[in-house]
């Protein structure tokens, strides 16, 4: 796929399918969470191919987000394997799945309000940063170095995420729109394998939403990032996304492509509810 | 809002009304110096003892006032070494860590307790005893922070702030019963000349008196402000120091961009206990080692309400008000209430300068899009 076409309307670029049969990244297997009597989710099972978008959909209280958080390790589920990279894994601390590659943005925005646009983003490459506190108490020599380059990536997601003009701001002050941005540059700064994007969109304008799935679509080509995405606006998940999950009252009920999935009857019935 | 309307609407009259209550002050003040002038009001009628005789005094003495501000100076700046533990814990984890003031006296009371220890042992007492009780009793500081951090926060992640306040009142009891059992209930005297503290006193001649200056006060401030800029530097420009205040402003996202709570609570503890240990010493030198000491928690309430709870800066010039304001307030205004002010009087600064600045001198002003 051109690069021109990456900066077209989202509408266009519907065929955008580089890796319908790409290797599997995350594979998640008969996963049941609940919360005390609540069942949250309940034996859903899919997975994500390298390098392709994938959407999770459903009405609300569908599991979505706990979905998310059972994979970024802020939930450990009852029961279910999680493979991801080929690697099988139960209880993950959230710290570690960061540092396995996995990075995600939040459905209302959790930023550190009281920093700066950089030092948010700064604070996604923590994991990269590896030399030890005596070095930055001295702050030169190897941290110092360290610390530039660091300061450079960053900058370049800056550039990447057109939020220049406000990287000094404290982002406790910014539109919802900009938060969600730098909540995005956030997670690219960690360089993750895996993007997850929790309503990315919610409460956004329409020319907000394009500029947003421009970025989503950027950041697949540019970084090679895979990304998983939660959405209610249905037209923007058909259009950005290469296949889709969609759950209800915590069971999958279809996966498939945005037309499979479109024409599911049982997805209608979710959606539009079903006569008695 | 309403005042940004006024100004917008008619500049001149918004503006002096404004500037109305200074305005308003001077006058009074003004009213009262000629009324002492000429005579009206001496000694004895109130308005004369509190607006007019302080300064006198100031003005007939400079030399005592010079000695009062110096000793407000040191008080302030051991305030402010307090002020800056609860500081500390208060960034990171947004809880007001009541522990502190026994943190204070438990680090002293382990590093007197050890000296004594091996003193008793046999170990030949003196400078190397000393180092390495200091070093010991930083070891039990590390051991304090991660226990805590094990035991006390790690169960009580993402409860309300107030659960965790309440928590490190059980922290304090935990520790005064255990330390009162380890090392019994006496006061101790604070091991100052091993430790290589100086203990000499100097005296200058100026403004037409003598100020007299103890060393050890010297060191105090010299030890408590480059201790503050460390702080203040590693808070700022260090990856561990982003990740703290990252830590304090959200959980769930510090974890999500792989910052590692129980290790960011450890540092912050430990670093909150060497910053006890150092308070311990100095007011320890001044006084004795006893569990009396943990009121200073109380001096440093005001510290706080001044300075703003996250700010290090702040921290550091509510420390130097009250100290010195408090010193002042009882050497020039405290005969007129009978002496004895110091206790309440930090609070009263406190509550004068939180009406003009409810958010504290340096406090962030909480603003939000909503």
């Amino acid at each position: 796929m051109s690069d021109a076409m990456t900066r077209m309307a989202p509408a266009d670029v519907t065929m955008a399918a580089p890796a319908r049969d790409g290797e599997v990244l995350l594979k998640v297997e008969d996963v049941s969470l609940s919360f005390g009597g609540v069942k949250a989710i309940q034996g859903v099972s899919f997975d994500i191919r390298k390098g392709e978008i994938r959407a999770i959909i459903g009405p609300n209280g569908a599991g979505k987000t706990s979905m998310l958080n059972v994979i970024n390790g802020f939930y450990h589920p009852q029961q279910g394997r999680i493979t991801f990279k080929g690697n099988v894994r139960s209880a993950m601390r959230p710290h570690e799945a960061a540092a396995g590659g996995i990075a995600r943005t939040f459905q209302n925005v959790a930023l550190f309000k009281g920093m700066s646009t950089i030092d948010n983003i700064m604070a996604g490459r923590s994991l990269k940063m590896k030399r030890g506190f005596g070095w930055q108490l001295w702050r030169g020599g190897p941290a110092l170095a360290e610390d530039v380059a660091h300061r450079r990536f960053v900058e370049g997601i800056i550039d990447f995420l057109e939020i220049q003009a406000i990287r000094k701001q404290p982002v406790g002050r910014l539109p919802y729109g900009l938060q969600k941005r730098v909540e995005l540059g956030r997670a690219l700064a960690m360089e993750p394998d895996l993007l997850l994007l929790d309503e990315p969109m919610a409460g956004m304008n329409v020319e907000e939403k394009e500029d947003m799935c421009r970025f989503i679509l950027d950041t697949r080509e540019q970084f090679g990032t895979t990304i998983a995405l939660i959405e209610h606006d249905m037209g923007v998940v058909m259009d950005l996304s290469d296949r889709v999950v969609v759950l209800d009252y915590g069971r999958k009920i279809a996966d498939g492509t945005p037309d499979e999935v479109k024409a599911d009857q049982s997805v209608i019935d979710a959606y539009l509810g079903v006569a008695h | 809002m309403s005042d940004a309307v006024i100004a917008k609407g008619d500049g001149d009259a918004a503006r002096w009304r404004k500037a109305l209550p200074a305005l308003a002050t001077l006058g009074a003040l003004a009213a009262i110096v000629a009324a002492a002038m000429t005579g009206v009001i001496a000694r004895g009628n109130l308005v004369y003892d509190v607006f007019i005789d302080p300064f006198i005094a100031i003005a007939s003495l400079p030399d005592l006032f010079v000695q009062t501000v110096w000793e407000g100076f040191v008080a302030g700046v051991l305030y402010a070494l307090i002020a800056l533990g609860f500081v500390l814990i208060y960034k990171a984890s947004g809880v007001f860590n009541f522990a502190q003031g026994i943190m204070v006296v438990f680090a002293a009371l382990t590093l007197v307790g050890l000296y004594e220890f091996m003193d008793n042992a046999g170990l030949p007492a003196g400078g190397f005893l000393a180092l390495l009780a200091l070093v010991l009793t930083l070891a039990v500081m590390f051991a304090l922070a991660v226990t805590v951090e094990r035991v006390v926060l790690r169960p009580l992640v993402n409860q309300p702030e107030i659960i965790l306040f309440m928590a490190t009142f059980g922290l304090t009891y935990v520790l005064i019963g255990f330390g009162e059992m380890v090392f019994g209930g006496n006061p101790k005297v604070m091991i100052t000349q091993a430790l290589g503290l100086p203990t000499g006193v100097s005296d200058f001649a100026i403004l037409g008196g003598r100020v007299s200056i103890q060393h050890l006060d010297v060191a105090a401030a010299i030890i408590a402000t480059t201790m503050i800029a460390c702080l203040a530097f590693f808070f700022q420009y260090t990856r561990i120091g982003r990740a703290l205040r990252a830590v304090a402003d959200s959980h769930k996202a510090a974890l999500s961009v792989g910052i590692t709570l129980n290790q960011i609570w450890i540092v912050v503890w430990f670093a909150a206990g060497i910053v006890a240990l150092v308070t311990g010493i100095m007011w320890g030198a001044r006084s004795d080692v006893s569990f009396a000491l943990d009121i200073i928690a109380l001096k440093a309430l005001p510290v706080l309400i001044l300075g703003g709870f996250t700010s290090i800066p702040g921290a550091i010039i509510g420390g130097l008000i009250i100290g010195i304001g408090e010193k002042l307030g009882e050497f020039y205004w405290g005969p007129l209430f009978g002496n004895g002010i110091e206790t309440w009087f930090a609070y009263i600064i406190a509550l004068i300068f939180l009406l003009f600045r409810p958010h504290g001198l340096f406090g962030e002003k909480i603003i939000e899009r909503i």
